[in-house]
């Protein structure tokens, strides 16, 4: 009962929040959706104990496979949001092959090479890709009416509500995904590798499963921010994003589900909001670069762990080892 | 045909000049440090703009001010060691995000003290070494390359023939067992930065004059040497310079007889296959990261 009290208290929370925000930062808002769950399933990945430097190409694929098909082939939007999830899922299935033969750091510059492939692919071929200048003019979500609420997906409003429905979806799938025996055995294979693998548990499989499925979601929040600004081009998703994404999680921290998300709403807020608002156009890197620096010297384990210092004595029965460490 | 060839191939050489330096600084680092430092092509750019602030913009003598490009570049590396990897030295990935954070804020630092806009600096010398008509050799790329044999050369011999070299190499090799020994990991790993980001800030400060210089002139640096010391295998030094030969024949050749797009694929495809047939590297050992 409780926490249908909080649910429902987000819910409204969610609904009344763009229409206290300016236009600009109903944008952000949007962008800020879409890359929560980018980092969500992100995290998934992570589980297993790979990072990887690929998953922002990855998200470009869903974005051009979306943006192509629905252009190509006239699928409905909403459809190609889900095949974009799909294709880049399979692209992901291809890459595992050989990105799976490397672990840790080999396997942190694998990816990286493996999404700069993929990205130059996309400027050599102008066709279909568009080249430099990427693709325009893609289709936007059609606009329709559920009687009590006009979606117009000219306002940035109607598609925050349509992608935060999208989004949490897609959360409530990678939560329950984690909290799954597959979920459990992606950590296993992280922290008790040896002991998984004596238990019969095939660790490459689980990696590559973890990966795939990771690369899925990623692919839909591409989907869904390709629709939304109407333009992509290959330098939307290089390593700067990645850079980003990288350190929302970590200095978030990655040992809960919330951890990357909590550190993606507090450091885009910081930098797009906060730093704006205060007219620090050309020092805002600066001092973003300044907080990253003293929030991993100074917090290791992430944003995270102070919302577990709060919460530790109620939830102390319930931690899992990892938690603990 | 044969003088293009030639022409290409001596390019080619020019490059690996550059690249075998930033590389070498790279591996040394990682070697020592066990951080994989995101900030070193932001270190090759700061000792660009060492060489407009003195040469182009103050007169200073070109050596001086590539002189000082090397130690004012090795200062940042001290810089760096003291204020971030070393209270993270237990934490690689935190070191990987600290330099990040540093990468962010040399580029804003470059931003805001000299534009976004391409420097423009005088040419050091127009001297050209014509072996034909068609087969050149303009003399500021000499100096390029007779640098990097130059520093090379003494690394090398810094590393194998004195007792520094050897306590570096040991702890590079095994913190523990070298601290055992009574060798100080803390100074190896001030030596180890100072060296590697010298070698950066003298590659940036030396090209210069050769290339465009512009706050984000970090990035394609970063990514080829990422690709050399893995083609090179992660923490070998003999590994990172071979390959820095191999990537900067292949990348010329390609880039001339095709085009730059291809060139970087095919240098990333190269990187690629020699992680799926040996995934540690032509002369790499175990895993470290």
């Amino acid at each position: 009962m409780r926490n249908l009290i909080i649910w429902i208290a987000l819910a409204a929370g969610l609904i009344v929040l763009p229409n206290v925000l300016s236009f600009s930062q109903q944008e952000v808002l949007v962008f800020l959706t879409i890359n929560i769950l980018l980092v969500a399933s992100y995290r998934l990945l992570t589980l297993t104990g790979e990072w990887s430097l690929g998953h922002v190409v990855i998200m470009g694929v869903g974005a051009y496979a979306s943006a192509l098909l629905t252009k190509t082939t006239g699928l409905p939007v909403p459809l190609g949001i889900l095949a974009g999830g799909m294709v880049a899922a399979l692209i992901a299935l291809a890459l595992s092959y050989p990105l799976f033969r490397m672990k840790g750091f080999y396997f942190l510059i694998g990816s990286f090479a493996a999404g700069e492939i993929i990205r130059l692919l996309w400027k050599r071929f102008r066709d279909p890709f568009g080249g430099t200048k990427g693709l325009k003019g893609i289709d936007p979500m059609p606009d329709f009416s559920v009687g009590f609420y006009n979606f117009d997906f000219f306002e940035p409003t109607s598609y925050f509500y349509f992608a935060a429905i999208v989004v949490g979806v897609c959360l409530w799938i990678l939560w329950r995904i984690e909290k799954s025996p597959v979920g459990l055995t992606f950590h296993a294979v992280h922290w008790q590798d040896k002991l998984a693998q004596a238990s019969g548990v095939n660790l490459r499989a689980y990696r590559t499963l973890a990966f795939v499925i990771a690369s899925g979601f990623a692919g839909i929040s591409g989907a869904l921010l390709a629709h939304y600004i109407g333009t992509i081009n290959p330098n939307s998703f290089d390593v700067e994003v990645m850079v980003f994404v990288l350190t929302w999680a970590i200095v978030g921290g990655t040992s809960t589900f919330y951890g990357p998300i909590l550190g993606c709403v507090v450091l885009t807020i910081l930098n797009e909001v906060v730093l704006r608002e205060l007219g620090l156009e050309q020092t805002r890197p600066l001092i973003y670069g300044l907080i990253l620096i003293l929030s991993i010297l100074f917090m290791p384990n992430g944003l995270e762990s102070i919302v577990q210092k709060f919460t530790r004595r109620k939830e102390a029965g319930l931690m899992r080892p990892e938690e603990a460490k | 045909m044969f003088e293009l060839l030639a022409q290409t191939g001596l390019n080619a050489v020019y490059a690996a000049s550059y690249i075998s330096l930033v590389a070498v600084g790279l591996v040394l680092i990682f070697g020592v440090m066990g951080v994989v430092n995101f900030a070193h092509g932001e270190l090759f750019m700061a000792g660009s703009y060492v060489v407009v602030a003195l040469y182009a913009d103050r007169f200073v003598p070109f050596f001086v001010a590539v002189a000082a490009g090397l130690v004012f570049v090795g200062l940042l590396g001290l810089l760096m060691e003291r204020a971030l990897f070393r209270p993270l030295r237990d934490n690689p990935l935190g070191g990987l995000v600290a330099s990040i954070g540093f990468l962010m804020i040399l580029q804003a630092l470059a931003v805001l003290g000299f534009g976004v806009r391409m420097e423009h600096i005088p040419p050091v010398t127009q001297e050209v070494i014509a072996f034909s008509d068609r087969v050149r050799l303009p003399v500021a790329r000499l100096y390029v390359i007779v640098a990097a044999i130059v520093m090379l050369s003494l690394l090398w011999y810094f590393l194998k023939r004195t007792r520094f070299g050897w306590a570096l190499r040991a702890s590079a090799q095994d913190p523990q067992a070298a601290a055992l020994q009574g060798i100080s990991v803390t100074l190896t790993a001030k030596i180890a930065m100072f060296i590697g980001a010298g070698f950066a800030g003298l590659a940036g400060a030396l090209t210069a004059p050769l290339v465009s210089v512009n706050p984000y002139m970090g990035h394609s640096i970063i990514v080829t040497a990422f690709i050399v010391i893995i083609v090179g295998g992660v923490g070998s030094l003999e590994g990172a310079v071979l390959a820095s030969i191999v990537y900067a024949f292949v990348h010329t050749f390609v880039t001339t007889f095709y085009d730059g797009v291809l060139a970087d694929i095919t240098g990333l495809a190269l990187m690629l296959i020699v992680l799926i047939v040996k995934p540690t590297g032509l002369f790499g050992s175990a895993d470290r990261a």
